[in-house]
């Protein structure tokens, strides 16, 4: 498997995010054909899709393309294609949560999603909670304040489960924040951090 | 995960006729189990199918009992008031499976059709008579800890439906809808459903080539309004059952007029004991009949030899599901 596209150039720091900031929302624009409603997809793809194929896929607000195989799952399309490597692969077997992503306000494992299946959703990653202005999330701001990680290699799945948690009315007490939490694995076991990060955001969450 | 050609599917015939001309051919839907099994080379399909467009959705009472779509969502079915009211035991086992995110993505058809937990089975460095049929069980001397005592054959062992949800299905007599590539339907009893492993444990239900299932339908009664699905795992939360128990139970005046009872996590397949049901009605609903009961279901185990503790934590597992009903 590769990427289509060459790998963009590395900050002074080691990273490629800021460049891939930019060149996400502009490519996204340029390259994107108009998005597909889930009526006009029964017609384009009611057919059968061998090898590379072009798939779109509206991920926080953009609408991006990539060239990739019906194998390819959506969490390898968002680290490998797109560059939002923000998404974590821990097990690639559904069974640690770090690959959390929202597809139409749901929470779900990215790694079982295939990207091919993912057309003409909504896919919120941990890179779309912050403002424009980059002022955090209030589940973000909260795990900063409760150091609801030690590691943070779980903590972007573990904040996209918090915010939909929230949204599900599943964080109502601490035991029930556990239960409802229990498809994100910490290593570090952060836990009652991680609870009570999730506790203190649920009152700030509009 | 070896590559495959996709196929959304927008009509019924056009899946189960695209399956049926496939032998190499998956149905997909939430694909929580079959990603991960494709992921370990266990299952290899040349093709998927996606039903997720089908009609097959919807959460109705109807005369003969609930019927849900089977391409409803877990937790959408879980946390559904018809489904929490009048089947208590469905939706505790499908809100104490998995996890909040596999239980968005998973649909009721797929999670009736996981496959085994067992190790070997899901290592293909080991031989196993599911998965290659006649290689032989590495379990029958290895590690059988979480494996079934009830139901199983000298080819496997395996509790071949490692999942909640058709324990509950089982306890209260629910029956699935099938459609072939013919567009013909039909009616299966949860109960006739499942396959006893025997000489081909490859063959783990009744379901033809091209069949998909469309529908379940659980039976309204006084048993299954007062139903319970107790679960018991290594973990508190997040964990395969190492034991479960679906209970249903009708009492009048102290005595009990009917009795559901189904085991998870012992059998080779869901284990409904009539054994334990018989026992129950007529009785006083006291905790000495509950373990009579008890001592019936687990009568025929065979254990191996890191299982043996099955047997008596199914029997608390049953009596105490039977005595939080009762009460």
């Amino acid at each position: 498997m590769s990427a289509p596209t060459t790998p963009a150039p590395l900050n002074p720091d080691g990273s490629r995010r800021t460049f891939m900031k930019q060149a996400g929302g502009f490519l996204g624009l340029a390259l994107a054909p108009p998005f597909l409603s889930q009526a006009e997809r029964l017609t384009a793809l009611s057919k059968k899709v061998e090898g590379v194929s072009t798939i779109s896929l509206k991920v926080n607000g953009t609408v991006r393309t990539i060239r990739a195989e019906p194998r390819v799952t959506l969490l390898d399309a968002l680290r490998e294609y797109l560059d939002l490597t923000g998404s974590k692969k821990g097990c690639d077997h559904g069974q640690c949560g770090a690959c959390t992503v929202l597809v139409d306000g749901r929470r779900v494992n990215s790694c079982l999603t295939l990207a091919i299946m993912s057309q003409g959703k909504e896919i919120t990653t941990i890179e779309g909670l912050a403002k424009e202005n980059g002022e955090l999330h209030p589940m973000q701001a909260a795990f900063l304040k409760h150091d609801g990680f030690q590691c943070g290699y779980c903590t972007p799945g573990q904040i996209m489960s918090a915010v939909a948690c929230v949204k599900e009315g599943h964080a109502g007490s601490e035991a029930e924040v556990r239960e409802w939490m229990s498809g994100n694995l910490c290593r570090c076991s952060a836990y009652p951090n991680i609870t009570a990060a999730i506790l203190e955001a649920k009152g700030q969450m509009g | 995960m070896n590559n495959f050609s996709y196929i959304q599917a927008d009509k019924a015939k056009e899946a189960t006729a695209a399956k049926r001309d496939d032998k190499s051919a998956a149905f997909v839907a939430g694909g929580t189990a079959l990603i991960d099994l494709m992921k370990l080379n266990v299952e290899n399909h040349g093709q998927l199918i996606d039903v997720n467009m089908l009609p097959f959705r919807g959460i109705e009472m109807t005369k003969d009992g609930l019927r849900i779509g089977a391409l409803e969502r877990m937790s959408d079915v879980g946390e559904h008031p018809l489904v929490k009211q009048n089947f208590p035991a469905v939706s505790e086992s499908l809100l104490l499976a998995a996890s909040a995110q596999l239980r968005n993505m998973a649909s009721m058809g797929g999670n009736v059709l996981q496959r085994t937990r067992c190790g070997y089975f899901r290592d293909t460095a080991f031989p196993c008579n599911k998965r290659e049929p006649g290689t032989g069980c590495p379990a029958l001397e290895g590690d059988n800890r979480n494996l079934a005592i009830l139901g199983t054959s000298e080819t496997c062992i395996a509790t071949s439906y490692p999942g909640d949800l058709s324990v509950a299905l089982t306890a209260l007599d629910a029956v699935l809808t099938l459609e072939n590539a013919k567009g013909k339907q039909r009616q299966v009893p949860i109960t006739k459903f499942y396959l006893l492993p025997g000489t081909t444990p490859q063959r783990e239900n009744v379901l033809e080539a091209d069949e998909l299932i469309v529908a379940i339908t659980i039976p309204q009664t006084a048993a299954a309004r007062k139903s319970k699905y107790l679960k018991v795992r290594d973990r508190s939360s997040y964990a395969y059952a190492l034991v479960s128990a679906a209970v249903g139970l009708e009492v009048q005046g102290g005595t009990v007029r009917a009795a559901r009872v189904a085991l998870g996590g012992v059998g080779a397949q869901p284990w409904r004991s009539l054994e334990a049901e018989k026992a129950l009605v007529g009785q006083p609903a006291t905790e000495a009949t509950f373990r009579a009961a008890a001592e019936l279901a687990l009568r025929g185990a065979k254990p191996r030899e890191h299982n043996a503790y099955k047997i008596e934590m199914a029997k608390n597992t049953l009596v105490r599901a039977l005595s939080e009903v009762a009460a």
